[in-house]
């Protein structure tokens, strides 16, 4: 039982790390537009050329 | 994704409109030629594929909106102006400025694909931001490299219209808000799974020292809950118990707070029982249901824009011998302002030169143009149609009709009736009830048993906390919204689907609601014999061809197969003009007709071509009525509602819809005053009515009628004071809303019967001090999650 000593500090430590990342992701905005971000995944460019062509035109590679 | 399913072969590839006749417009996408239906959507689509972002099509889900003639022109260097600047653009550091627009056109997100890629390729564009809900968007540049109006220029090339987006604030505002209800959500989620897990060692039996050293450990993992998380719940407690109410936050915070201030006790004098696990699932699962009521409200507040949206933020004024491009809000009484063809007026005046004809539905509901010749007023917020004209500035601001009919709204608004939630009116039973079985269960344990009397007491009150009972109206009234939102019908206010199934009398708009709103060519007779019904359409279509009036969409799809020379317009009479050595003329009777015939039928909008000899046709044009508008008057009449029909148009117009439609009642001529009070005499007379309409001159009844619905293609200010918007060109939805609506009541009865059926059985348990802590925790949690599935139902469509 008296590892309960160690584990139960660890846990809270734990906990306090998760909390902070979850109120840095918020505060980062991550979780402000949530509609628009779900879409932006099947929108992934697997055809290069097409769009580096207009990108090296412009002297700027898309994001 | 498919492919842009929607579009067929026979319409325009861009904005799926049906293509012209013989004239099309080809652009190559993809190595494959693609047909559009006007030289704007070729535009679009040309700068699209030059941009390599033809992938666009493949990604998008419904067909673009057709870009207006003013958007792949406009000139956008005023906004270059700080001044003008000052109000939507906001500097981040010395090199880089954020732009906050609105843009017009956004359909589905592969247009935010579109829009990031293609602004992503200018030099000193830094970052792209779109919400595809708010059509906002925030862009950072850099203004030593680009300047505003080119980025916005390149925005409207695409098919986007950027407005500037002056209400940052209130944008800010529910940021915020948003970003707080996330950050309560999360502790209480982590406070929640570790007090829980904590419980789980405290139930198993955990030995005497270990037991204390456990009830302080939840004690400290669920206090940031109960001080940060459970916040909202006091405040709107606390605030309703100052204005003498009683609503659902009071016996929730009192649950809350007694339950943790009991527990808290029993951990320090180390005796009784603590509750901490269940207070902080009990404090998560409500927030998780006010979250998504939040997100499905702000999900509805699309477009919200006031008035002023009608008056352009831009004017032409004669200053010092020229013209000069300055903002609005520096116009003054008695300047000299040009408008030009395709603008609003930008302010209340007199006509000084020109002649032209303006739209001033917002004000009449009167879909026919206005003609207005020198000397005749102006008014803002109108459309100047055909030629350019300049006006005396007469009044500004505050003092234009326009403001006049806003603040007819807001009066309207005031006086809506107010609908008091179900569940706050159960609230009030409930909290009374509560604390007096409480009361009582202490006393006669006082009597029984002094020492059990507070512990029995506090698992009454934690037993019977309504969890289940706050989440029964919420829940249903957020899954319904959703599953109405994917069918295309936005609720934005909050009391529609309680109040809807009371609705007894439907008053229904006629022009844009109950007809298509466009005018189209109903039939053409042809009065010379031998003439080719065809060419003559042709004909008209040339005539017509760079005219902006309503009329001339009606012939559209024949142009462009001749060509007219000396082309004159006569404002409220007709057209004129050469196609091949033949003069013809085109318009009212008396105008185009040679041997004063006259008009053989009332019905619609009767027109006549005629040349040097005489008349050639007789074309009637009409509104027509949408297809789906006799369904949805059977579908109402089903469900025992009255319709009635109400408008601004000529009474022969009204009554060929009201007896096409079995409409018995109906009135014509109305103005909105005549509107707003008829909507008053039935509401005096105790019924509880429901509007639908488009136009500005039905937003005071809108904004009035206890439910209203707005059309698609409503006017903006129309849309803000709607209480349910239709996103889709269609009046289906309207009875779904109607059935829906319907269902919800039946769920929520159902809902508030279970959690009160539950409380119903546990309270006596906990009377005779029969209930564990850990059986409160599965008791509340089981009858929270019944009700939640219960409402989950309600995503379905039968």
């Amino acid at each position: 039982m008296n590892s309960l000593f160690f584990l139960i500090p660890i846990a809270l430590v734990f906990v306090a790390i998760a909390i902070r990342v979850l109120l840095w992701a918020i505060q980062s905005g991550q979780y402000d537009n949530l509609d628009t971000e779900a879409h932006r995944i099947l929108f992934d460019d697997d055809r290069k050329p097409a769009v580096k062509k207009s990108a090296t035109d412009n002297n700027k590679t898309p994001k | 994704m498919p492919e842009a399913s929607t579009v067929t072969p026979n319409d325009c590839y861009h904005c799926g409109l049906p293509l012209p006749r013989l004239e099309h417009y080809p652009v190559e996408i993809d190595g494959v030629e693609r047909l559009m239906c006007c030289p704007g959507c070729q535009a679009v689509a040309t700068a699209i594929a030059d941009g390599g972002l033809s992938r666009f099509y493949q990604y998008r889900q419904a067909s673009s909106q057709k870009p207006t003639d003013q958007s792949t022109s406009s000139d956008y260097q005023i906004y270059n102006d700080p001044d003008v600047q000052s109000e939507f653009v906001l500097p981040l550091s010395r090199q880089q400025n954020q732009a906050n627009l609105l843009l017009q056109g956004i359909t589905c997100a592969a247009c935010t694909w579109l829009i990031e890629k293609h602004l992503l390729a200018i030099d000193g564009v830094e970052s792209v931001r779109i919400n595809v809900t708010s059509f906002r968007a925030q862009i950072v540049f850099e203004p030593d490299v680009v300047e505003l109006s080119d980025i916005m220029q390149q925005l409207a090339l695409i098919g986007y219209q950027p407005h500037p987006a002056t209400d940052e604030a209130q944008v800010k505002l529910e940021q915020r808000e948003n970003r707080l209800a996330l950050m309560r959500l999360g502790v209480a989620g982590f406070g929640m799974m570790q007090a829980g897990m904590v419980a789980v060692g405290l139930y198993t039996g955990a030995a005497d020292q270990w037991q204390i050293v456990l009830r302080w450990l939840s004690l400290l993992l669920s206090t940031p809950v109960v001080l940060f998380s459970a916040q909202p719940f006091f405040r709107a407690a606390w605030r309703s118990l100052r204005a003498g109410q009683l609503v659902m936050d009071v016996p929730v915070s009192l649950a809350i707070i007694l339950g943790f201030g009991a527990s808290l006790w029993a951990t320090v004098t180390k005796q009784g029982d603590v509750y901490f696990e269940s207070i902080a699932m009990f404090v998560f699962l409500l927030l998780v249901g006010r979250y998504l009521e939040m997100r499905s409200r702000a999900r509805s507040r699309i477009g919200r824009s006031n008035v002023a949206q009608l008056i352009p933020a831009v004017a032409t004024r004669w200053q010092e011998g020229a013209w000069v491009q300055v903002a609005v809000r520096q116009i003054s009484c008695g300047d000299r302002v040009r408008i030009d063809a395709g603008q609003n007026i930008c302010a209340d005046g007199v006509v000084l030169s020109g002649s032209t004809s303006v739209n001033e539905a917002f004000i009449t509901g009167e879909s026919t143009p206005v003609a207005k010749a020198a000397g005749s007023t102006v008014i803002a917020g109108s459309e100047n149609i055909d030629s350019p004209i300049e006006i005396t500035v007469e009044s500004v601001g505050s003092g234009t009709r326009l403001s006049a009919v806003e603040r007819l709204i807001q009066q309207a608004e005031a006086d809506k009736p107010q609908q008091l939630a179900l569940a706050d009116r159960v609230a009030r039973y409930f909290v009374a009830g509560v604390l007096l079985v409480c009361l009582a269960v202490f006393a006669v344990w006082s009597w029984l048993d002094s020492s059990r009397a507070l512990w029995v007491a506090l698992s009454v009150l934690v037993v019977t906390c309504p969890c289940a009972l706050a989440l029964a109206m919420p829940t249903a009234l957020t899954t319904a919204t959703e599953a109405l939102r994917k069918r295309g019908v936005l609720i934005t206010r909050g009391h529609v689907l309680e109040t809807l199934p009371h609705i007894d009398r439907v008053l229904l708009d006629k022009t844009g609601t109950l007809t298509t709103g466009r005018m189209s060519l109903d039939q053409l007779e042809v009065v010379r014999q031998g003439e080719n019904k065809e060419y003559l359409l042709a004909v008209i279509a040339a005539l017509e061809e760079g005219s902006r009036h309503p009329i001339a969409n009606a012939f559209n799809t024949w142009r462009h197969q001749l060509k007219a020379t000396d082309i004159q317009q006569h404002l409220g009479a007709g057209v004129e003009g050469v196609i091949d050595g033949k003069h013809y003329r085109f318009g009212r009777f008396d105008f185009a007709a040679v041997s004063g015939a006259q008009p053989t039928s009332t019905q619609g909008l009767q027109l006549s071509l005629s040349d040097e000899v005489g008349q050639l046709a007789k074309v009637t044009l009409n509104d027509p009525i949408r297809d789906e508008a006799s369904t949805l008057l059977h579908r109402l009449s089903s469900l025992d509602l009255q319709t009635e029909l109400l408008s601004g148009d000529a009474p022969a117009n009204v009554e060929r819809v009201a007896t096409q439609l079995n409409i018995n009642t109906y009135r014509s001529s109305a103005t909105p005053e005549d509107k707003l009070s008829h909507l008053a005499t039935c509401q005096d007379r105790g019924d509880t009515v429901a509007m639908i309409g488009d136009g500005i001159n039905d937003v005071p009844v809108l904004a009035k009628a206890d439910v209203s619905f707005a059309m698609a293609q409503a006017s903006e200010l129309a849309a803000t004071h709607a209480d349910v918007l239709l996103l889709a060109d269609s009046l289906d939805p309207i009875s779904d809303t109607f059935e829906k609506a319907a269902q919800t009541r039946k769920v929520i009865r159902q809902n508030l019967t279970l959690s009160l059926l539950y409380n119903a059985i546990a309270l006596p348990l906990a009377a005779c001090g029969l209930v564990t802590p850990w059986a409160a925790a599965i008791g509340m949690t089981a009858s929270s999650l019944i009700v939640v599935l219960n409402a989950m139902r309600l995503a379905r469509w039968s």
